[in-house]
């Protein structure tokens, strides 16, 4: 555990990308493959679920510390985390451990589950006696599934790139999709051939940057296609050695979930990956997003919310035919392909190649543009036809156009506890979007949160406050929300340079990190786009 | 009882003086230099010897200061008064009291770990002792002071290696000469904040040996100080002062760095664990060997502190003072040259 605990310090204690990425290319390079690869897990955030419950945790760090209830309670309140405070009341006993993180995990902390409470308790206080306080620390998040350290997992990706001289790209196909945290998989994971043959896995998707610029700054608008934006799940379809596979971007494994998508999918012909949004479908348009919302997560699907909310996939893109990987190949031809293959499947509706947009220049474009939002769309998608598909976020080639009002992505800075029903709560928030590394606050909102919700945000208030000025919280900035609001003027007064109008929260982007959130210039830009 | 509290602290009616006051009054009785534990405006005070020249510096001018050698009593009005080490910062003092056979020790702050910039603290029988309880909580273990001081060492020259100038906090009093006497001067060249550069000069002068500082303000401000460690208070965290040294580490040593959410919260760097206080092994341990059946706890965690004790069959009681609210980990030290951390 010690090697894996001073990689978990040097990250806590860093904020440096080059920093990071430096520690864990060290561990990886040194690491024995199956403790890599228990390392790649955890980081990418794959936790464990919590194998014993909190009050027996305490409990059992009391009874080794010496010390009663209360004074755990105390201590508690005093650390305000679980895995911290036990690791701080444990007596040190000078053990430290130099077994790697595949034994911590696969011979001490698996077998775990459905012990006995007496098992578990031996098994602790052994564990604990074994470990010095950095390591069981780490082991104290393992066991309690609170484990995180701020690293991203295209951080992980980088890192391994770099230790491995694998292309970044090749290390995130590997790491989309199903896998076993084994010694076997992190060779793999590290092979220098990169022409995997595990056929389940999707392609990593190609995103576009919103277009802050001038749009007729892109040259001849004949040179592009444009397409509706729409807000639905971003997902890859693959057929291959006669297998269906549904993959959302956050690397989920949709199977199961939208079987009227899988049926005719098992008709495509073998080696077919294809880049889609899964939306609510009913013939033309989809459905509002919150009707998507009654099919996610939902384990089992009933006939009624399966009639009510039919789903589709409305195909962008073709990135593999006949296990050919079409990527390198221009956008124009692949969708030329995409749609021969669409129009010879007998899809059912359900497998929907996306309409094009059609207009004489940019001007017609614009507006085209303003019908989105009539048609459910967030405006439209811009892609040069010469463009390949390529990995991650790129800017030239693909850009999204949206519609004002805009929707912009923001980070909560502060917050402030409200009133009346919301009394003793922070339910008063202000957003920022970053300014280079800045965050700069732009918009206040106080509504479209769920009670839940705003449960939630305000207990991580609590955990996450950097200042305090008065009433108000400076947090750490963390969580992404989505603000809508309906128009946006020139103003001196903020210090963003904008003014927005009934701002609101649209939506709690848990899918976002910080660091995805818009910018002031895409805020800004709005102000010239005419909102 | 040989000492009550009162709306200006602790006070010994027999003797008719204060100990701390945390107002003006006759006769002060102070255990150390700390902004919370004098008063301004006494017409008299009364400290250990070692103690008298960092007194005298955070006083006015014409203070009338008076100072008594390590465990030599003097009598107020009946009270036998004497002054025993308590290793918290230069001349900080335990206060003895005793009257008609009755014995009372008034801790002020205190540690059991070594320091060269002070006197060790001794234990002293009493009947009823009076301690603080900054850090009165078991999760309170400091590791080895001694390998604190080595990671400090570590981190500096790791920022030397990256081009980095490090920028160490630490409270201008005790804590900062503290820090300088255990960097190793070795490394480079110590530099320090202007308050720190005063509080320096004091210890100097009392004895004091440390390794040579230079006051970073006398130095061109376009120098490289990559190779350069600064100390300076907290309060000057984030400050302007500090912008001239960048690119830069930071790092703050205090207790309160024990807890990662507080190292996490001050955006700093770095945190280091060293404090000048006792952790709680060393409270309990300091309590047992003063032999006392009575116990008065004051600053800090009061509550546990008392139950911890009377669970264990002492006489034990919270005695409010007035500045709990600066025990706050999240006060930047506040008076710079002041705060208990």
């Amino acid at each position: 555990m010690r090697d894996f605990a001073r990689l978990y310090t040097t990250l806590d204690e860093t904020t440096a990308t080059g920093e990071k990425v430096a520690a864990l290319a060290e561990y990886f390079r040194t690491a024995p493959p199956a403790d890599a690869a228990w390392a790649v897990h955890f980081l990418i955030g794959r936790r464990p679920k919590r194998l014993v419950s909190a009050p027996k945790l305490a409990a059992w760090a009391s009874e080794a510390a010496g010390i009663p209830d209360w004074l755990f309670e105390e201590s508690y309140a005093a650390v305000g985390d679980l895995a911290e405070t036990i690791t701080l009341l444990l007596p040190d006993t000078g053990a430290s451990d130099d077994r790697g993180l595949s034994y911590w995990v696969e011979q001490r902390l698996l077998p775990l589950r459905g012990q006995d409470e007496a098992v578990q308790r031996e098994e602790m206080l052994r564990a604990w006696r074994e470990l010095d306080r950095r390591e069981r620390f780490v082991w104290n998040k393992l066991i309690t599934g609170a484990f995180r350290v701020g690293v991203s997992g295209g951080l992980v990706e980088r890192a391994l790139s770099l230790g491995t001289g694998v292309p970044e790209g090749a290390i995130a196909h590997r790491l989309t999709g199903g896998w076993e945290p084994t010694a076997e998989f992190f060779t793999r994971l590290c092979a220098q051939d990169v022409r995997d043959t595990d056929m389940s896995r999707p392609y990593p998707f190609f995103l576009a940057y919103p277009l802050e610029a001038p749009v007729d700054g892109l040259g001849p608008s004949s040179e592009w296609i444009a397409e509706w934006k729409w807000d639905g799940i971003r997902s890859q379809l693959i057929r291959r050695s006669g297998r269906t596979f549904l993959w959302s971007r956050g690397d989920e494994l949709l199977n199961g979930r939208f079987p009227e998508v899988e049926e005719p999918a098992a008709l495509l012909p073998e080696g077919t990956v294809i880049d889609g949004e899964l939306l609510p479908w009913a013939g033309e348009r989809p459905l509002p997003f919150a009707q998507l919302q009654r099919r996610i997560g939902r384990k089992t699907l009933t006939r009624k919310v399966l009639d009510e909310v039919p789903v589709a996939l409305v195909a962008y893109d073709l990135l593999e035919q006949n296990g050919e990987d079409l990527r390198p190949l221009p956008l124009e031809e692949r969708r030329r392909r995409l749609a021969e293959l669409l129009a010879a499947t007998a899809t059912a509706g359900r497998l929907v190649l996306s309409p094009a947009v059609q207009a004489d220049d940019w001007v017609a474009l614009g507006v085209a543009r303003e019908r989105a939002r009539e048609l459910g769309a967030e405006g439209l998608m811009l892609k040069r036809l010469s463009s390949g598909y390529g990995v991650g976020r790129r800017k030239g080639d693909w850009w999204k156009w949206k519609i004002e009002p805009y929707a912009v992505d923001a980070v909560l800075m502060y917050a402030q506890a409200g009133s009346g029903r919301r009394a003793g709560l922070f339910t008063d928030y202000t957003f920022g979007v970053w300014d280079g590394d800045r965050l700069v606050a732009f918009a206040k909102a106080y509504s479209g949160l769920t009670d839940a919700e705003i449960r939630k945000v305000d207990s991580f208030v609590r955990r996450n406050t950097v200042e305090k000025h008065g009433p108000v919280r400076v947090v750490r900035p963390e969580l992404v929300f989505e603000l809508a609001f309906e128009g946006i003027q020139p103003s001196s007064r903020h210090k963003s340079g904008v003014a927005v109008r009934f701002p609101r929260i649209a939506r709690w982007r848990t899918d976002k990190r910080p660091e995805e959130a818009d910018t002031l210039a895409s805020v800004r830009s709005l102000l010239s786009s005419g909102a | 009882m040989l000492l009550r509290l009162t709306d200006r602290g602790l006070y010994c009616e027999a003797g008719d003086f204060f100990v701390d006051p945390w107002g003006a009054v006759d006769r002060a009785v102070v255990t150390h230099a700390h902004g919370d534990h004098v008063a301004w405006g006494c017409r008299a005070y009364l400290t250990s010897s070692e103690g008298l020249g960092v007194l005298r510096s955070r006083l006015a001018p014409e203070a009338k200061v008076s100072g008594l050698p390590w465990g030599e009593p003097t009598t107020i009005r009946g009270v036998r008064v004497s002054f025993h080490p308590a290793g918290h910062i230069l001349g900080s003092a335990q206060i003895r009291l005793e009257l008609g056979g009755e014995v009372w020790v008034v801790s002020g702050d205190y540690k059991t770990d070594p320091d060269p910039t002070t006197t060790p603290f001794e234990p002293v029988r009493c009947h009823t002792f009076v301690t603080e309880s900054t850090f009165g909580l078991p999760i309170y273990r400091w590791p080895p002071q001694h390998d604190v001081l080595g990671e400090i060492n570590d981190w500096w020259r790791a920022n030397q290696a990256a081009g980095k100038a490090s920028l160490l906090y630490g409270y201008a009093l005790g804590k900062a000469q503290r820090l300088i006497a255990g960097l190793d001067r070795g490394i480079g060249p110590i530099l320090t904040h202007g308050a720190v550069e005063r509080m320096t000069a004091v210890y100097r002068a009392a004895g004091v040996v440390l390794p040579p500082t230079t006051h970073a303000g006398a130095v061109d401000r376009r120098t490289d100080w990559s190779r350069a460690i600064i100390v300076a208070p907290p309060s000057a965290g984030g400050s302007v002062w500090t912008r001239r040294f960048r690119p830069q580490s930071t790092a703050f040593a205090s207790g309160w760095m024990l807890i990662r959410g507080t190292r996490r919260r001050r955006s700093l760097d770095r945190g280091f664990p060293l404090s000048d206080h006792v952790d709680w092994p060393a409270l309990m341990a300091a309590v047992e060997a003063t032999g006392a059946t009575r116990v008065w706890v004051t600053h800090g965690f009061t509550a546990p502190v008392v139950r911890w004790l009377r669970e264990r069959g002492l006489d034990a009681q919270a005695v409010q003072t007035r500045f709990e609210g600066e025990q706050d980990d999240d006060a930047t030290g506040g008076d710079e040259s002041g705060a208990t951390e």
